[in-house]
C-alpha cells in the first residue's frame, strides 16, 4: 500500500441504473478523502447517498469513471478480491447496527475477523479491545436485545474498528438513536477522528453533518463540496 | 500497518471458525433445528430397525429350525397320478432307502382302506354300536417308528418278523387307546376290527412326525397286505442328517423308483440358508423402501426449512458480505448448517432405531442382532441428506447480491 495515496479517490465517477431508460444515480462524482479526514455527505432521500456509500464500501461497482481505494483500483478486482478489501480495509457502522441477535456482544464483535484469514490467537483479547475503546467492555456478555440502541450502537461501532479499517463508513448512525444518544455517538466520532480515524458518514441530518470537519452535498447524483 | 496484505489474495475461513459459525447458526434456534431433523430422524430410525429387525427375525426364524423340523423328508406319489400309477413306492422303500448315505432312519407308512370295519375292543356284539368306533388303520413298515421318533408308553413294536408272517398284532396311538379304553398291554388285550381278532403289542405315547399315528391302529405291511390287499406304501418317512436334507431330497425317490422318480413328490424344508436370505430379503425391500420415503421427506425437509433460514438470514448474510465474507464463505455455512442437522438426524435415528431393535427384541425374548455397519452408516447417510439438501439454499445465499441483503437489515 502506498501511504501517500488517498483512502478514497473518486474521479468522474458515475452509476446508472437499468437501461431502458437508463437512471443516473451518481454524475460525474470526483471525491478525495485523505488519510485522517471526516467527512460528512449530506443529502435528500433520493439523492443518491446509499448508491455513493455502496460504491464507496465495494458492495457496489460504478458504471463510469474509476475509483481508487488506498491506491487500489476497485474495478480491477473480482468479486472475492473485493469481498477481502472490504473486510481488511472498511468498516461497516449501520443505521440499523446489523448486530446478531444471538450472539453476545463479544461475539458479535469477533465476527469482523472471521474472514480475515487471521488467526483465532488473541481475537478475544483484540475484540474485548475495541469494546472497551467505546467504553462498553462491561456489556461484552449482553446479547444485543439486552442493550440499549446506543450500547448497541457502540458494539456496532466496535466491530467496525477491528481489524484497524483504512476508512469507518457510517450509514446514518444516529439514524435509529435518540438525542441524548446521538450526542454520545457524536462525540464517540469525534474522538475517533482525534485519534486520525478516517471517517466518512452519510447523513440526511445536519446536525450530524456539521459535527464533520469537512461537509458535503448531494443532490441528485451531483456532489458539492462546501467546505 | 503491518497487518494488511496485499487485497488480491483470497484467505479461506479456518474449518474451525466456519464451525462455530455454523454451530452458532443452529443453536440460534434449537426448536426449528429439532422439528427440521425429525423428518430425517424417522426415516433413518425406520432404516436401522427395520435393517435390524429383520436381521434379528430372521435369526430367529433360523435359530427354530430344530433338529426334527431340519432333517425331515416325506417322499409321496405326485396325488395326480397317486390312482393310476398305485406302485410307484415299493414296499421295500425302507431297505432303499437306508442305503443313502445320511439317511438316519427310513421306513414306508400307508392309510389301509379297512372297507368301513369297526374297531373295538370287547367280543360283545352291542347291538347299539356303542363299543365300536371308527378309526383310521395304517400300515407301517419296521424302520418307520425310528423314522418318525416314535415312543411307546407300554410294549413294543411290531418287526420285520411280524410284518413278513402277517402276523395280527396291532400298535395303538395314544388316542385311539384312550378310545378303546386299553392302557396296558401286559394283559395281551385284543382288539377286533371287524371280526377279525388283532393282538395290541404296544401302546404309542408321541411321535414327533406323522402326528395323525396317535389317532391310529397301525399294523404292519405284511399284514395289511395279506387282511386288506394294500397295493403299496402311501408314503417314504425320512430322518436325514443335518445338512443332509438337499443330497437326500435328490437322491431319494431316484432311489425309491428309478424309472418313475418323476412321479414322486418330495416334501424336505428349504435350505434353512436359503430361508434365511428370502425372508430378509422380502422385508427389507418393503421396509427399505418405506425407510426411503421417510428419508425423502426428511431431505425435502431439511431443504425447505434451510431455504426458509436463508431468506429470514438475508440480513446476516449481508451483514457477513460487508465483514469480507466471499461467497463460498456464505454457502459453506449454510451447507455445513444443513449437513450437521442431517447428520444429527442420522444419529439420532441410529439410536432410536437401535433401542428398537433392542426393545423388540426383549418383549419376544430374541438376541437383537443388529450389523454394526447400518448404526455407523447412519450419520454418513444422514449428512449426506443434509448437504444434498442443503446444496440449493447455500447456493440461493451465496448468490445474493451483498448492497441488496444489507437493506434487510439483521
Amino acid at each position: 500500500m502506498d501511504p501517500e495515496s488517498p483512502v478514497v479517490e473518486l474521479r468522474g465517477m458515475g452509476r446508472t441504473y437499468g437501461a431502458d431508460p437508463p437512471v443516473e444515480a451518481l454524475r460525474g462524482v470526483d471525491l478525495v478523502v485523505d488519510r485522517g479526514d471526516a467527512l460528512a455527505i449530506a443529502g435528500p432521500s433520493g439523492s443518491g447517498k446509499s448508491t455513493l456509500l455502496n460504491i464507496i464500501g465495494c458492495l457496489d461497482r460504478q458504471t463510469r469513471g474509476t475509483y481508487l481505494m488506498d491506491g487500489i483500483d476497485v474495478a480491477s478486482l473480482d468479486e472475492d478480491e473485493r469481498a477481502v478489501l472490504r473486510g481488511r480495509r472498511i468498516g461497516f457502522i449501520f443505521q440499523t447496527f446489523n448486530l446478531l441477535a444471538h450472539r453476545t456482544a463479544l461475539e458479535n464483535v469477533a465476527l469482523a475477523e472471521v474472514y480475515l484469514g487471521l488467526p483465532r490467537e488473541g481475537r478475544r483479547e483484540r475484540a474485548l479491545a475495541a469494546l472497551d475503546r467505546v467504553d462498553i467492555a462491561n456489556r461484552r456478555d449482553f446479547l444485543p436485545a439486552k442493550l440499549s440502541g446506543g450500547q448497541q450502537q457502540r458494539v456496532a461501532i466496535a466491530r467496525a474498528l477491528m481489524g484497524a479499517p483504512s476508512l469507518l463508513l457510517c450509514d446514518e448512525p444516529t439514524g435509529n438513536l435518540d438525542s441524548v444518544n446521538t450526542q454520545a455517538a457524536l462525540a464517540l466520532f469525534d474522538h475517533l477522528v482525534a485519534d486520525g480515524m478516517t471517517m466518512l458518514i452519510i447523513t440526511h441530518d445536519d446536525e450530524v453533518a456539521e459535527r464533520m470537519p469537512r461537509q458535503t452535498r448531494i443532490v441528485d447524483g451531483q456532489l458539492t463540496e462546501h467546505r | 500497518m503491518a497487518r494488511r496484505r496485499r487485497s488480491g489474495d483470497r484467505p479461506d475461513l479456518s474449518v474451525r471458525d466456519l464451525l462455530t459459525e455454523a454451530v452458532a447458526g443452529l443453536l440460534a434456534r434449537p426448536a426449528r433445528v429439532a422439528l427440521t431433523v425429525l423428518g430425517t430422524v424417522v426415516g433413518v430410525a425406520a432404516l436401522v430397525a427395520t435393517l435390524g429387525l429383520s436381521k434379528t427375525a430372521s435369526n430367529q426364524i433360523v435359530g427354530r429350525f430344530d433338529a426334527v423340523a431340519a432333517t425331515d423328508i416325506v417322499i409321496s406319489p405326485a396325488r395326480r397320478r397317486a390312482r393310476t400309477v398305485s406302485s410307484v413306492l415299493p414296499f421295500r422303500a425302507e431297505e432303499r432307502l437306508q442305503r443313502l448315505n445320511g439317511v438316519v432312519a427310513a421306513g414306508s407308512l400307508a392309510d389301509v382302506d379297512v372297507r368301513g370295519d369297526l374297531a373295538s375292543s370287547v367280543p360283545v356284539n352291542d347291538p347299539q354300536g356303542l363299543s365300536r368306533v371308527q378309526l383310521t388303520v395304517k400300515a407301517a413298515s419296521p424302520g418307520l417308528w425310528r423314522a418318525v421318533r416314535a415312543h411307546l408308553s407300554t410294549g413294543r413294536f411290531p418287526d420285520a418278523g411280524n410284518s413278513a408272517r402277517a402276523d395280527r398284532v396291532a400298535v395303538l396311538g395314544r388316542n385311539a387307546a384312550a378310545r378303546l379304553n386299553i392302557n396296558r398291554v401286559d394283559q395281551q388285550p385284543a382288539i377286533f376290527l371287524g371280526d377279525r381278532l388283532y393282538l395290541v403289542i404296544g401302546i404309542l405315547d408321541r411321535v414327533k412326525r406323522q402326528p395323525s399315528l396317535l389317532g391310529s391302529i397301525i399294523m404292519t405291511e405284511g399284514t395289511a397286505v395279506r387282511e386288506y390287499g394294500l397295493p403299496a406304501p402311501g408314503l417314504a418317512q425320512i430322518e436325514t442328517q443335518v445338512g443332509a436334507i438337499p443330497l437326500i431330497a435328490r437322491q431319494a425317490p431316484v432311489a425309491l423308483s428309478p424309472s418313475s422318480w418323476r412321479e414322486l413328490k418330495v416334501a424336505a424344508p428349504p435350505d434353512p440358508r436359503e430361508l434365511k436370505g428370502a425372508i430378509r430379503n422380502d422385508l427389507n425391500a418393503l421396509f427399505v423402501l418405506l425407510g426411503g420415503v421417510s428419508l425423502l421427506v426428511g431431505a425435502i425437509g431439511i431443504a425447505n426449512v434451510t431455504l426458509v433460514s436463508v431468506l429470514e438470514r438475508v440480513g446476516e448474510i449481508g451483514l457477513r458480505r460487508a465483514l469480507g465474507a466471499a461467497r463460498r464463505h456464505i454457502a459453506a455455512q449454510f451447507l455445513l448448517e444443513s449437513t450437521a442437522m442431517g447428520a444429527l438426524g442420522g444419529i439420532a435415528g441410529a439410536s432410536i432405531g437401535t433401542i428398537v431393535v433392542v426393545a423388540i427384541s426383549a418383549t419376544r425374548t430374541w438376541t437383537p442382532v443388529l450389523d454394526p455397519r447400518f448404526p455407523l452408516a447412519a450419520p454418513l447417510l444422514g449428512a449426506a441428506i443434509g448437504l444434498v439438501s442443503g446444496t440449493y439454499p447455500a447456493l440461493r445465499a451465496a448468490r445474493m447480491e451483498p448492497v441488496d441483503a444489507l437493506r434487510s437489515g439483521t
